[in-house]
């Protein structure tokens, strides 16, 4: 066999190489959707979305008589609307502020040292976020609170956003800005009313994603909104979200049937906004 | 006159409301770091900076407590560590599927959407799988008794990095030039060989950081791998061993601490928060780098 | 359209009934039919998107590298078929130079030179390669410019020596034929005049084909041109007798500077 034919098939087999283990990193995604979706399926049912958890004792009585567990994930449900809703009203706002700043000024030392906290912010594992906000918020109010939740999240997606605002405005051509500045419109009309307008399909993808992220977090939840087992509307009380009804199910034995279907209805949620951010960034790409 | 001076305060308050919402991302960073040293301070009190970070003692019977961040540190770094030797050889080829070797096709497209659900879904649910699906099978393997370990929660973990590896290096694999790679193939060169010689060469530093940004958030990653690493206070001395990491000791005691303990637990968090912050900083910073050239 | 002139074994290249496709339903490349001399220049001209490049990327398969790109006819090398060939081997006797300079930015200079020896697996001895680097350096008269910075990156070279660098590089593999695709259009005057030069005296031991947008360099320095139009090879001969008489009226009103 001479080189070039080694050298030749080197290259192939090297090609079906990254094929296969290309592959491979398809399956855990299946793996994980079909096992969620295969247990989850047959407990999901109309009181699964409007009944609050059960209590382990009926979820005992029900399993010594062969019944299925009553009740639902309806406490989480509300939780993870609250704590989604006071989150996103605070750090949507900012996050698009801050990040049309960091876009605008860029270049200036003062803009690199908000990047980098930027990234940090963004890199802090969100159980240190959690911690924090005890410290901030549980402790001075003497008490857990979805506010207390909701300030976890924020400080988890202000850099998200921040993040997809600056890098969708910085795609955006420079004529855009100038011919609205010649016409002598404003600053703020030129950000407010040309700049986002223009980003706005990139900027609603970075928010849905941001939301994506943050609806599935549990670990700062624990140790701030920490969880209620009947369904709470008043935000200065604990509250649960559905990623934390799901470790509660996964450490109580008793309620290990309703834990996968927990999971499929947080998968479903999550895995939606982020299929529907695709489509969008897909349709409204700045051209 | 008159109706152009109303118009630049306006601006000029439009101006100062951008500048003072990056003030805030300031001050949240920096209360951050304050609250985490002023809660720790009486731990590193008590122990020394050294000896809190040396000791691998971790005992809260009361009258005899004694606390040191060691064998979590070394927990991390391990599980971290093994995430990241799992991850390459997936994370690695998604990247040439997608940044060269399929590059704009339909099933590349097709693939980073597998690869972004994968990024998508919640730790909890990772936990969830790994413990019920993956820790059997380790089990069944033989490769430890109880099945949960490092091993485990790094193998759950390098699945979870894999997406932020691939698409990032992806992203510099497609920026090789065109003609660099033409001027391989026009001396004969294979695609292997246009893959080792001049894409790996021109992007190596880029795919390096995004290997180190993906380190960045197997270290802080807790749910899964509190999930499946057992738990155990002490330090694992082979990769089956159980342990615990610097996240999941706090997820698992930070509910009943109090006192010297909860104290403790706001130093590893510190300590935590400094290492994920230097390694995000120096990924970003040599992202930056790559893409300059 | 062949030139009765010209033997055929002093052919080096025969090409015959190409064509090259980008899209099912229309050639960019359409039945061309032409013979290429030994050591000598051949020009390829006509104006933006007559498929002159595609033409000349068609010679070392070099649209194998893209998908959906249909090529078909068939181009013998001194007889043997390039076609049926390893395109790998073909891109070993069929060098190219690109129109812009485009030196390894990770490989020193004479890293480049040897570029295609380590590309195709070939690891000569230190005094081999040092014959090498020297040999194909001072074939490009680049030689005495950058002897003292061997070790330094190749892209710290000004524009006109990094395309000297590139040809050398093409040339260290000792290729029969180079293809030139507008190797000159990035640089400035003077670096083009060097490279024409060279040109000149490198079809001594190499067969070059040149494309270019230039007419007074087609003129300066082939002996054959070929003209292209829509795709179609319209006329070509020994340049003197296509420039002063074009026999075709495309080729007339384009070396005339109506057409392109």
């Amino acid at each position: 066999m001479d080189t070039t034919t080694f050298r030749i098939i080197k290259s192939r087999c090297l090609h079906y190489a990254i094929v296969f283990f290309s592959a491979l990193t398809a399956v855990p995604l299946v793996a994980i959707l079909g096992k969620v979706a295969v247990e989850g399926f047959h407990n999901i049912s109309f009181q699964f979305f409007t009944q609050p958890e059960p209590t382990s004792y009926q979820a005992l009585i029900a399993n010594s008589q062969g019944t299925s567990i009553p009740g639902g994930i309806a406490n989480g449900l509300v939780g993870t609307l609250l704590m989604l809703l006071m989150s996103s009203a605070i750090a949507i706002p900012l996050g698009i502020f801050c990040g049309t700043y960091l876009a605008e000024k860029r270049g200036t030392v003062y803009t690199r040292i908000v990047s980098y906290i930027t990234d940090v912010l963004q890199g802090t594992p969100s159980i240190i976020l959690g911690v924090i906000v005890y410290a901030w918020v549980v402790v001075p109010m003497k008490g857990y609170s979805a506010i207390a939740g909701s300030v976890a999240l924020i400080i988890m997606m202000l850099p998200l956003i921040i993040r997809s605002t600056e890098e969708s405005l910085k795609m955006l051509p420079s004529s855009l800005k100038e011919a609205s500045l010649a016409l002598g419109g404003s600053y703020d009309r030129m950000v407010i009313r040309v700049l986002i307008p223009s980003a706005f399909g990139q900027i609603f993808t970075g928010v849905l994603l941001a939301i994506s992220r943050i609806a599935g977090e549990t670990a700062p939840i624990t140790f701030t909104a920490l969880g209620s087992a009947i369904i709470q509307w008043d935000v200065t009380q604990p509250m649960s979200n559905v990623p934390l009804l799901i470790w509660q199910f996964y450490n109580n034995p008793a309620l290990q049937s309703m834990l996968w279907s927990a999971s499929l209805v947080l998968l479903a949620f999550v895995l939606a906004l982020n299929i529907s951010s695709k489509l969008i960034s897909r349709k409204w790409k700045i051209q | 006159m008159n109706i152009h001076s109303a118009l630049p305060s306006r601006d000029k308050i439009f101006r100062n409301l951008l500048f003072v919402s990056s003030v805030i991302i300031l001050l949240v960073c920096a209360s951050m770091i304050l609250s985490l040293v002023t809660d720790s301070i009486s731990a590193f009190g008590e122990f020394g900076f050294f000896r809190f970070i040396f000791s691998s003692e971790w005992s809260y019977q009361e009258g005899n407590e004694h606390y040191g961040a060691l064998p979590f540190i070394v927990g991390t770094l391990l599980t971290t560590t093994l995430a990241l030797l799992f991850c390459i050889p997936f994370s690695l080829p998604v990247a040439l599927f997608v940044g060269e070797y399929y590059k704009g096709r339909r099933i590349t497209s097709f693939l980073s959407t597998i690869t972004d659900l994968l990024a998508g879904i919640p730790s909890v649910i990772f936990g969830l799988w790994g413990f019920y699906v993956l820790r059997p099978i380790v089990v069944n393997l033989g490769l430890s008794e109880q099945g949960s370990g490092i091993l485990t929660a790094s193998f759950v973990l390098a699945i979870m990095i894999v997406p932020y590896a691939a698409s990032l290096s992806a992203e510099f694999i497609k920026m090789v030039p065109a003609e660099l790679k033409e001027a391989a193939y026009s001396m004969g060169a294979t695609r292997g060989e246009v893959v080792r010689h001049v894409i790996f060469p021109y992007c190596g530093s880029g795919i390096f950081s995004a290997f180190i940004l993906a380190i960045g958030r197997a270290l802080g990653e807790t749910m899964t791998v509190t999930m499946l690493i057992g738990n155990t206070n002490q330090i694992p001395l082979s990769i089956t061993d159980t342990g615990n990491t610097m996240a999941s000791i706090i997820c698992n005691q930070f509910g009943e601490a109090n006192g010297l303990r909860l104290s403790s637990l706001y130093a590893i968090a510190l300590i935590l928060f400094a290492l994920t912050a230097v390694i995000n900083i120096i990924g970003k910073i040599l992202i930056k780098r790559a893409q300059i050239k | 359209m062949e030139n009765p002139i010209i033997q055929t074994n002093t052919n080096i290249l025969s090409i015959k009934d190409l064509c090259v496709a980008y899209t099912a339903d229309h050639l960019s490349v359409s039945h061309v039919n032409v013979e290429i001399p030994r050591n000598q220049i051949t020009a390829i001209m006509g104006p933006s998107g007559c498929g002159k490049s595609t033409l000349l990327r068609a010679i070392n398969r070099m649209h194998e590298l893209y998908r959906g790109i249909q090529v078909s006819g068939q181009m013998l090398l001194d007889g043997h078929d390039l076609m049926s060939m390893d395109p790998i081997k073909v891109r070993r006797q069929v060098g190219m130079v690109f129109q812009r300079p485009n030196p390894f930015p990770t490989m020193s200079i004479a890293d480049n030179v040897m570029a295609g020896y380590m590309l195709n697996g070939l690891h000569p001895d230190k005094q081999q390669r040092n014959q090498i680097v020297e040999r194909s350096l001072r074939s490009v008269g680049l030689w005495d410019e950058v002897k003292d910075s061997l070790t330094k990156k190749g892209t710290f070279l000004s524009g006109g020596q990094q395309q000297r660098l590139c040809i050398a590089r093409a040339l260290a593999l000792q290729p029969q034929i180079i293809l030139m695709d507008e190797p000159t259009s990035a640089l400035d005057p003077i670096a083009t005049s060097t490279i024409e030069n060279l040109l000149t005296e490198l079809q001594r031991d190499v067969t070059i084909i040149i494309v270019t947008h230039n007419m007074g360099q087609a003129r300066r320095i082939s002996q054959k041109s070929l003209f292209m139009y829509l795709g179609e090879l319209v006329e070509c001969g020994p340049t003197e007798t296509l420039f002063s008489n074009p026999s075709h009226p495309h080729t007339a009103s384009y070396l005339s500077g109506h057409i392109g």
